[in-house]
C-alpha cells in the first residue's frame, strides 16, 4: 500500500453485516488496511523459495509471545535456592517441564523457536543480499530489519540466562564482562548492567523484566515499522527489477498479483514445511544435539564452578568469533575493547549495505562473477566462523590447522566484503535486467 | 571447474567444518544399552536408584508417583521404594540437607535428575557417559575413599556399587581395568543392572520424552494431510497466473 492510495469507505448492502461493517468503516480504517496490505497490495509473482522466511519470521515471533506468555506464568525469577539447594529459577524450569501440563511442549516451542527464528531470520537477511532488496528504494526497510537482528540478539541473550544454568550464567558473566574493557566507564558500566558485583539474582531480574517487556515492544515496533516501509514502496522480487515501472490500465502492475489469496495461500504451504521441519526438532532432538540446548546448560548455575570451555549458543558464534579475533590492544586499550568493537561492528556494517553497493543492478541474477564468488566466499566464511566460535580458541581442525588464525583471517574477510565492495561493485560485469520479471 | 563440480566443491566447503567435528578423541565411552522401552529394567533401575544412589543423591525433579509411569502401583512404590519420603506426591530428596553434606564430603553430591542430559556431549550421550562411568571405578590408595576412576579422574565419590561389581584394578601398563576381587554379581549381570540403573536415569531426566516422541508421529502425520490440502489449494489459486 502507498500512503496516497485512497480507498472507499465500505457501504452496506442493507444486511445486518453489512450495516455493521458499514458503521465501522466509518470510524476505522478497516477496508482501507484490509486492501492495502493484503487484497489490494501488490507482490511481483515471481517470489522463489527464498521469499518464505519473511511470513516465518512473523509466524515464529508469534510462537515465541504466545508460548513465552504461558511460560512466564510458572516460570520465577529467582535465584536463591530452594529446600533441595537447587535455584528457584532452574527448579522452576523443571517445574514446567515435569508438572505443568503441555508444559514441556511449551518449553520445547520456545526453546527451539529461539534457534528457529535465527534460522529463519539469516535466511530472510540472505536472500536481501542475492537480490539486492536493501537498495534504493528499500534502504529504510533494510535498516529496520538490521534493528530487529540487533533486538533479536538482545532478546535471545537476556531470554538464555533465565533458566538460570551454568551456560545461562557464564555466558551472561563473560559478555557483560566484556563491558568493562570499555576506557573509563568500563567498570562501573558492567556493574550498573548487572546491579552487582558478579550476575546474581538483580541481573536474572532485570533480564527477565527486559525478555518479556522492554525488548518485545521494541520488537514489534520495529517490526511494525519493517512492513509499513515495505508495503509504501513495493516488495522486490527474485529479478531485482521494480513491478511498478509497467502497470496497466488501472494503475496494477503488470507484474504484479495480489499479496491476498495469492501469496496468503502460497505461505500456508510453507508454514506447514516449515512446521514439520520445526516439529521433527521439537519433538525427535530438542536439543538440537547440543547447539540448541546446551549440555551444560542442564546444570545449574553455580559461581564458584567456571566450566573449562564457555560457548554461546550458536547464533552468536559468527560474532563472538569476530570478538575473539581482536588479539592485540591498539591505542593502549585493553584487546577486548577491540573484540566488543568488531563483534558491534559485524552487525552495524549490515545497515550500511545499501549505500555500500554501487552495482547498477540488484539481482545476483544479473550480477557479475566478482560479486558471485566474493559472495560465497562470504557465506562459507560466515559459516566457518560460526563453527569456531563454538569451539574453544586453541582448536585446530583435523587437530593440525589452528582454528585460531583462521578465524582472524574470516573475520577481517568479514568486513573487507563490505567495505571494499562500494570498489569493487561497480567494476564487475554485469548482464543486462529483463523489463519484466522472468516467471515459469 | 564445471558449475555443477563448483557447486558440490562449495558444497564440500560448507560442510567441512562437521567432518572436522567427528575427529575429536577423548575416553573412549562404551554405548549404554536402550532400555527405555523395557519397564521391567526401569523398574530394577529404580530399585537400584533408591537403594544406592539415593541416600546422597536427590532426584528432587522426580515426584514418586511419577515412578507409576513405570508400571508401579501407588502401594507397590510407597512399599517397596519411598525410604526418604512421607507422601507419593513428594520428589525423591535426601534425606540429609545440602549443607549438611557439603560439611560431610567436601562437595555437595550433586542431584541426578538431570544428570542424564547434562553428561551428553558431542562425542556421546549421557547414558553412554554413566554406564561406562559406572563400570570404570578401580582400587587406588592414593584416594581418600581408596577408588579411582578412569573415566571421571580423581572422583569425589566413592564405588558405592563396589559390593556388586567386585574389585578392579588399573594395569598400569595396557591401561585396561582388571576384576581383582569378584563381587556378588557376574560382570554381564553387573553390566546389566548398571544399564537399567542408567536407563532409570534417562528416565528421570525427561519423563514426558517417550510421549513425546509418540506425540510427534501424529503431529507430522498431521501435517503431511495439511501439507496435501494446502499444497492444492495453492496449485487451485495459481493456476491462472501466468
Amino acid at each position: 500500500m502507498a500512503s496516497d492510495t485512497q480507498y472507499e469507505k465500505y457501504k452496506s448492502d442493507g444486511s445486518l453485516q453489512g450495516n455493521a461493517l458499514e458503521w465501522f468503516d466509518a470510524r476505522f480504517p478497516a477496508t482501507s488496511m484490509w486492501r492495502g496490505h493484503l487484497s489490494e497490495y501488490y507482490a511481483p509473482k515471481n517470489f522463489n523459495f527464498w521469499y518464505f522466511f519473511g511470513s516465518l519470521a512473523m509466524l515464529v515471533l508469534v510462537i515465541q509471545i504466545v508460548t513465552g506468555i504461558f511460560l512466564v506464568m510458572h516460570y520465577k525469577p529467582d535465584a536463591s535456592l530452594n529446600a533441595s539447594g537447587i535455584p528457584v529459577a532452574f527448579a522452576s524450569v523443571e517445574y514446567i517441564m515435569r508438572d505443568v501440563s503441555w508444559g514441556w511442549l511449551i518449553r520445547y516451542m520456545h526453546s527451539t523457536g529461539a534457534s528457529a527464528f535465527f534460522i529463519v531470520v539469516y535466511m530472510h537477511m540472505f536472500r536481501g543480499m542475492l537480490y539486492g532488496s536493501y537498495r534504493q528504494p528499500r534502504e529504510l526497510i533494510w535498516v529496520f530489519g538490521t534493528l530487529i537482528f540487533l533486538c533479536l540478539m538482545a532478546e535471545a541473550f537476556m531470554g538464555y540466562l533465565l533458566p538460570w544454568g551454568q551456560m545461562s550464567f557464564w555466558g551472561a558473566q563473560v559478555i557483560v564482562n566484556l563491558f568493562s574493557a570499555i576506557p573509563l566507564i568500563g567498570d562501573p558500566l558492567s556493574l550498573w548492567i548487572r546491579g552487582d558485583f558478579v550476575v546474581g539474582d538483580a541481573t536474572l531480574n532485570r533480564f527477565f523484566s527486559f525478555h518479556v517487556i522492554a525488548v518485545p515492544l521494541v520488537l514489534l515496533g520495529l517490526v511494525a515499522a519493517h512492513i509499513l516501509a515495505l508495503h509504501e514502496v513495493g516488495s522486490n522480487n527474485p529479478d531485482g527489477v521494480e513491478i511498478k515501472k509497467k502497470k496497466d490500465a488501472n494503475g496494477i502492475p503488470l507484474d504484479g498479483i495480489p499479496f491476498h489469496p495469492y501469496y496468503s495461500v502460497k505461505d500456508i504451504v510453507g508454514v506447514v514445511v516449515f512446521l514439520m521441519v520445526f516439529s521433527i526438532i521439537l519433538f525427535f532432538a530438542p536439543e538440537g544435539g547440543g547447539y540448541f540446548l546446551e549440555y551444560n546448560n542442564f546444570i545449574p548455575a553455580d559461581p564458584l564452578k567456571t566450566p573449562p570451555h564457555i560457548a554461546p549458543v550458536w547464533y552468536f558464534t559468527p560474532y563472538y568469533s569476530l570478538l575473539r579475533a581482536m588479539v592485540w590492544p591498539i591505542l593502549g586499550i585493553d584487546a577486548k575493547f577491540w573484540g566488543v568493537v568488531a563483534m558491534g561492528a559485524g552487525v552495524v556494517i549490515l545497515a550500511f549495505l545499501p549505500w555500500l553497493d554501487r552495482s547498477p543492478v540488484k539481482s545476483i541474477r544479473y550480477r557479475g562473477p566478482i560479486y558471485k564468488t566474493l559472495l560465497t566466499i562470504w557465506v562459507i566464511s560466515f559459516f566457518i566462523l560460526g563453527f569456531l566460535g563454538t569451539k574453544p580458541p586453541a582448536y585446530a581442525f583435523f587437530d593440525v590447522i589452528p582454528g585460531a588464525p583462521i578465524a582472524q583471517i574470516l573475520s577481517a574477510y568479514y568486513f573487507l566484503f563490505f567495505l571494499t565492495m562500494p570498489w569493487w561493485s561497480k567494476i564487475d560485469k554485469y548482464k543486462p535486467e529483463p523489463e519484466r520479471v522472468t516467471f515459469k | 571447474m564445471k558449475a555443477n563440480n563448483m557447486k558440490k566443491f562449495l558444497l564440500a566447503l560448507l560442510f567441512a567444518p562437521i567432518a572436522a567435528l567427528a575427529n575429536s578423541g577423548a575416553v573412549h565411552l562404551d554405548k549404554a544399552p536402550d532400555v527405555q522401552g523395557d519397564q521391567a529394567a526401569l523398574q530394577s533401575g529404580a530399585k537400584t536408584f533408591v537403594n544406592y544412589c539415593l541416600n546422597c543423591h536427590g532426584a528432587s525433579y522426580v515426584r514418586y508417583n511419577r515412578l507409576t509411569e513405570l508400571g508401579l502401583t501407588q502401594q507397590q512404590v510407597k512399599e517397596n521404594l519411598m525410604f526418604t519420603a512421607e507422601k507419593i506426591g513428594e520428589p525423591m530428596r535426601v534425606a540429609a540437607r545440602p549443607a549438611e553434606q557439603k560439611q560431610w564430603f567436601g562437595a555437595t553430591p550433586p542431584d541426578l535428575s538431570l544428570i542424564a542430559r547434562s553428561r551428553a556431549s558431542e562425542e556421546a550421550s549421557g547414558a553412554d557417559w554413566l554406564y561406562t562411568y559406572l563400570r570404570s571405578f578401580y582400587r587406588d590408595e592414593k584416594r581418600p575413599t581408596g577408588w579411582n576412576n578412569t573415566v571421571f579422574e580423581n572422583v569425589g565419590m566413592p564405588h558405592v556399587l563396589w559390593e556388586l561389581q567386585g574389585q578392579q584394578t588399573l594395569n598400569h601398563e595396557s591401561h585396561k581395568l582388571e576384576l581383582a576381587v569378584p563381587g556378588k554379581l557376574t560382570p554381564a549381570e553387573y553390566d546389566k543392572q548398571v544399564a537399567d540403573l542408567v536407563g532409570f536415569l534417562v528416565w528421570a531426566a525427561e519423563p514426558d520424552a517417550g510421549f513425546r516422541k509418540k506425540l510427534g508421529f501424529g503431529v507430522l502425520a498431521f501435517l503431511v494431510v495439511l501439507f496435501g490440502f494446502a499444497y492444492k489449494l495453492k496449485k487451485e489459486y495459481w493456476k491462472d497466473i501466468k
